[in-house]
């Protein structure tokens, strides 16, 4: 049959990569699709890291990391195929950048025991390592998002928001309903008023909810978007003449695509950032020794914005925990139980960012069996028309609100699918 | 010469009137259900389970549910989607619910419970045709997911509105989970390959018999059909209810045990019932065997591309999702134009000529 034969030669393609001493790190990207915008600076950061280490120190721990590129289109059950396409060539670890994908993943690398870094996305409970083992994401999640837009807005209203209305923009999917728990718990506590707006896939349709901010006008409107959503959604804003200020997006929300097309009149939008921007030694050696060198994984025009240093920033932390289980377990060629233990080691501090060429990219965090979500901490930074400007510090997300959240809703997960304590003895 | 019809003798009306009355065919469909269940649960691997063949077998069973309606019936349907999703839902919510229940069972429920929601959004082909009732079945497409998205009783409050399956077994004294992480392939595969047999079983009787018929006079000609005594009511609405039975099965199972979670917009969204449509098309329409091919076709597409174009030529990932998009929109033009039977059409063709080969007319 003609089907049995086409089964049988893509059988035969598929089989049969060498194995080599080398250090596998698969990139889901998404290069097309309506999400495609953030996708691509993400890995082209994410793979020159790679490329750079490889070029300059001769890779991790002297094996070569070799990044294996899949692409998802932002959808799960492509996603899926990835996973399960990359995971025999010896994954380490995954990074989705897709909520959707990484609640897929999770049971899956769980059972396998592929570790998962799901940095600022993903299920915000993972951050309980006692019941997600091999979950990771460090080093802030949804939830802390949420507490630290909150506290800082806390901040410049002297420290009360009772009265106001915050309206929140999500994107409707399981990434932009995270916050809404946290919202509402904080809403209760602060006494500001919590108004839900959902925007359908992919994101283009939302004159409606432009229509009601205009009615009602929230003091603030705080956005989850992503992809195409976030250009529609600034440049609806200045259309309703929302006063940009007040108008603040997570940290999927503020990349230099989202605003790059409505320019100056964007002025004044706000967004999260996990990574610091700037100018950093690390760019100047990716220039040199991967993007001169014709090494590099995308057209290199995105060398330094918001979301491919967060590609980086997820690379660097990825290598360092290869390093670290690399010094762990006293052998170069890891696997992935080793590259885990590697990352639940993970100490990041101040000098050794510094010493990577990338001063201050992130909070200082370390990892532990407990705790995988990080210290949750996140800066703000603001458009001022032509580029992103950093206007705080790190800001502390409000732990007695979040822990308590996660330890329930890990619990729930731990009952439904019979998980018992990772870390109880040890 | 590959056909011999000599020496294969009919004796009685039943023998004449079988599905597979040479015996070539027969014996191929006796050996292709022999390698499917006991040979391939054998060798599986679990890339070969979880990407190739799983989603084969699933969507084979939502397309053969969307040509029962649209290929048989002459129904057009966009809320294929829609309908999976019920399946998906009901199942999740009888596998929470009832902890002890087996996953046969709760797929065949997740099964009637569609056929009930098929039924009800079925009402509307009585009095709407052809491009009205595409529109009323796209309404239920955007108004099911809607409802699953707006309700937080679907997905049991969790915070992200995603449902996940729990592990379950495979019936009450097969003890062997299907579901959840620690399934193995085979198990799942195993699982699926039941369905589909069955299902592909019965709608092929079910086609070959006086309700199929009617089906067909429906869409040929409904007005003619209703003269010669065809009750429309009748025919219309069991072809809803069998096609969303088979479609509510298929989204049940795509949740359980192919993905193990879902969001309802992103795995249920109006893509998936094009996606089911283009493998009627492409497949070929009123026919069963379409609905496979049609399935193979487009599950095996994405990945045939894939390593064709990343790992043998070392083609960028995405110029090569871009290329496949080209390519599907090729073919469904393709088929459209040239052959509007799709696949299946063009196999009994060849099987025709192979008939009469070497001596053509």
């Amino acid at each position: 049959m003609k089907k049995l034969t086409l089964l049988a030669v893509t059988s035969a393609m598929v089989a049969g990569t060498p194995a080599m001493a080398d250090l596998v790190f698969p990139d889901l990207s998404y290069r097309t699709g309506a999400y495609a915008a953030g996708g691509i600076p993400f890995s082209d950061g994410y793979q020159d890291y790679f490329a750079l280490l490889n070029a300059r120190d001769g890779g991790i721990g002297g094996v070569e990391a070799r990044v294996v590129e899949c692409e998802t289109a932002y959808n799960t059950e492509r996603g899926v195929e990835c996973y399960e396409s990359t995971r025999d060539e010896g994954a380490l670890v995954y990074q989705p950048l897709s909520t959707g994908i990484t609640y897929q993943l999770i049971p899956r690398a769980t059972a396998d025991g592929i570790p998962l870094h799901t940095m600022g996305y993903g299920r915000t409970s993972a951050a309980n390592g006692d019941v997600f083992s091999h979950v990771f994401n460090y080093p802030a999640n949804y939830w802390d998002a949420a507490s630290v837009i909150v506290n800082q807005l806390l901040e410049e209203n002297d420290g009360s928001l009772e009265g106001q209305t915050i309206a929140l923009l999500y994107h409707n999917s399981a990434y932009g309903r995270e916050p809404i728990r946290t919202l509402e718990e904080l809403s209760a506590m602060h006494g500001f008023e919590l108004t839900q707006l959902a925007v359908d896939h992919p994101g283009q349709e939302q004159g409606n909810q432009w229509l009601q901010i205009r009615r009602e006008r929230p003091d603030y409107v705080v956005m989850w978007g992503w992809g195409v959503m976030n250009q529609v959604a600034i440049q609806e804003a200045i259309n309703t003449r929302y006063p940009m200020e007040n108008f603040i997006g997570n940290w999927w929300a503020g990349a230099d695509h989202d605003v790059e097309s409505a320019g100056a009149d964007a002025a004044g939008y706000r967004s999260l950032n996990m990574n610091r921007l700037g100018d950093m030694p690390v760019f100047a050696e990716i220039q040199e020794m991967v993007i001169d060198a014709g090494l590099n994984a995308g057209d290199g025009s995105n060398l330094g914005n918001v979301l491919y240093t967060r590609g980086m920033y997820a690379a660097m932390l990825a290598a360092e925990a290869a390093a670290m289980a690399q010094e762990i377990h006293g052998v170069a060629d890891i696997d992935a139980s080793m590259m885990r233990d590697g990352m639940e080691a993970l100490n990041i501090t101040n000098a050794r960012m510094e010493e990577l060429g990338m001063p201050g990219i992130g909070p200082e965090f370390s990892v532990s069996c407990e705790n995988h979500g990080g210290s949750g901490m996140a800066i703000m930074q603001q458009w001022d028309g032509s580029q992103w400007v950093t206007l705080t510090d790190f800001i502390a997300p409000d732990d007695s609100v979040i822990d308590p959240l996660v330890a329930e809703d890990s619990a729930q997960y731990a009952t439904e699918n019979g998980i018992e304590s990772q870390c109880g003895e040890s | 010469m590959f056909y011999r019809e000599a020496g294969d003798f009919k004796t009685s009306y039943s023998e004449d009137s079988q599905t597979f009355p040479i015996l070539f065919d027969r014996y191929r469909y006796y050996f292709v259900l022999v390698v499917g269940a006991l040979v391939i649960p054998f060798v599986l691997n679990d890339y070969w389970a979880n990407s190739i063949l799983i989603p084969f077998l699933i969507y084979a069973i939502a397309a053969i549910g969307l040509n029962i309606l649209t290929g048989y019936c002459g129904q057009v349907s966009l809320g294929t989607g829609g309908f999976m999703a019920v399946g998906a839902y009901t199942s999740y919510k009888l596998m929470t619910a009832f902890p002890g229940l087996d996953m046969i069972s709760v797929t065949l429920l997740s099964g009637v419970m569609t056929a009930m929601v098929g039924v009800a959004f079925g009402l509307p082909s009585l009095r709407i045709k052809g491009f009205y009732l595409a529109v009323a079945t796209l309404a239920a497409q955007f108004f099911l997911v809607w409802l699953f998205n707006k309700v937080p009783w679907f997905y049991n409050y969790s915070a992200s509105g995603q449902i996940s399956a729990p592990e379950r077994d495979f019936f009450y004294f097969i003890n062997v989970p299907v579901t959840g992480p620690n399934a193995e392939s085979w198990a799942k595969y195993l699982f699926c390959f039941l369905f589909v047999f069955v299902l592909a079983w019965v709608a092929r009787n079910l086609t070959r018999g006086s309700v199929g018929r009617q089906w067909m006079a429906i869409r040929d000609m409904d007005i003619a059909a209703e003269i010669i005594g065809v009750n429309p009511l009748k025919a219309k609405l069991t072809a809803f209810a069998v096609s969303s039975f088979y479609v509510g099965i298929a989204g049940a199972l795509l949740f359980t045990v192919y993905l193990g979670a879902a969001e309802v917009g992103e795995a249920y969204g109006i893509t998936k019932s094009f996606l089911v449509l283009f493998m009627i098309i492409i497949g070929g329409l009123g026919s069963i065997f379409g609905s496979f091919a049609g399935a193979a076709f487009m599950v095996l597409l994405p990945v045939v591309l894939k390593v064709l174009l990343v790992d043998t030529f070392g083609m960028d990932t995405a110029l090569s999702a871009h290329f496949q998009f080209v390519i599907v929109g090729g073919l469904i033009m393709f088929f459209l134009i040239v052959e509007p039977h799709g696949l299946a059409r063009l196999w009994a063709l060849a099987k025709e000529k192979l008939r009469l080969w070497p001596f053509p007319h």
